[in-house]
């Protein structure tokens, strides 16, 4: 069990650095399914787990030359009355609900992949060739 | 801020706001609502946008840490177990980004959340 939640984990890095997302989508299946955490516990600890990986991958996007620093930052800490709304809510909404919210959004997600993969390959940009 | 205009501000403020509801509800970062803005609204190209997206990722994640942890809905120890492994797998998923077709990993992607989809509302 621990050793497949931290596969999952792994994955969830891998995912983070190829999509530039923050990998809550796989985390929050990993706590809940594997280890067996609520909904609400998973999603909770899923923030919290996700926190190195956008240091990491902020930190190697930022050797590309990929990052607005002081906009990424400002926007995340204007985000904050959003967030901390938004952790009040799924603290009051009732728990099938906020799994099948989630289960939604996998299956959106899920979608939005299979377009993606339906289309073929941008050509690489020339500032991708060397990193 | 000096170089950040007022206007600048106020996009950044409806987009994070966004993101923000969205990473407390659903307990992810908030990137996916993120990046397409930043692309379509603030003419961002794609790989600054996804770039940007994760240094917000890192206020963003922590502030509703924070706040769920006053809730006592946080589990250090799996969040730990999870979230170290994945720090190795950025540093894979970037270097694979350079060598694997997109359209393999979305495709393999695209099955595992559908997979996990059924499996959530079924468990």
């Amino acid at each position: 069990m621990i050793v497949e939640a931290a596969l999952i984990g792994l994955a969830a890095g891998a995912v983070s650095g190829m999509l530039g997302v923050g990998g809550g989508i796989l985390f929050v299946p990993a706590l809940v399914l594997v280890l067996g955490l609520s909904q609400v516990d998973g999603e909770a600890t899923s923030l919290l787990a996700i926190l190195p990986v956008a240091i990491v991958g902020t930190w190697r996007q930022q050797r590309y030359g990929n990052v607005r620093l002081v906009e990424g930052l400002l926007m995340g800490a204007l985000a904050a009355a959003g967030t901390v709304g938004g952790v009040a809510l799924v603290n009051v909404l009732p728990a099938h609900v906020v799994k099948i919210g989630f289960a939604v959004l996998l299956l959106f997600t899920a979608f939005q992949m299979i377009r993606r993969a339906l289309v073929p390959d941008a050509e690489p940009k020339p500032e991708e060739a060397g990193s | 801020m000096p170089r950040v205009s007022r206007n600048r501000r106020l996009e950044l403020l409806g987009i994070g706001t966004a993101a923000g509801v969205f990473s407390g509800l659903f307990g992810v970062g908030g990137g996916m609502i993120m990046v397409p803005l930043l692309i379509l609204w603030l003419g961002y190209d794609e790989r600054t946008a996804t770039g940007t997206s994760l240094a917000a990722i890192i206020v963003i994640s922590a502030i509703g840490a924070t706040t769920q942890a006053f809730y006592g809905n946080l589990h250090v120890d799996d969040g730990l177990l999870v979230g170290i492994p994945a720090v190795g797998g950025v540093l894979l998923g970037t270097w694979l980004q350079q060598r694997v077709s997109m359209r393999v990993i979305s495709g393999l992607f695209a099955l595992l959340l559908t997979a996990l989809a059924v499996e959530l509302v079924l468990a």
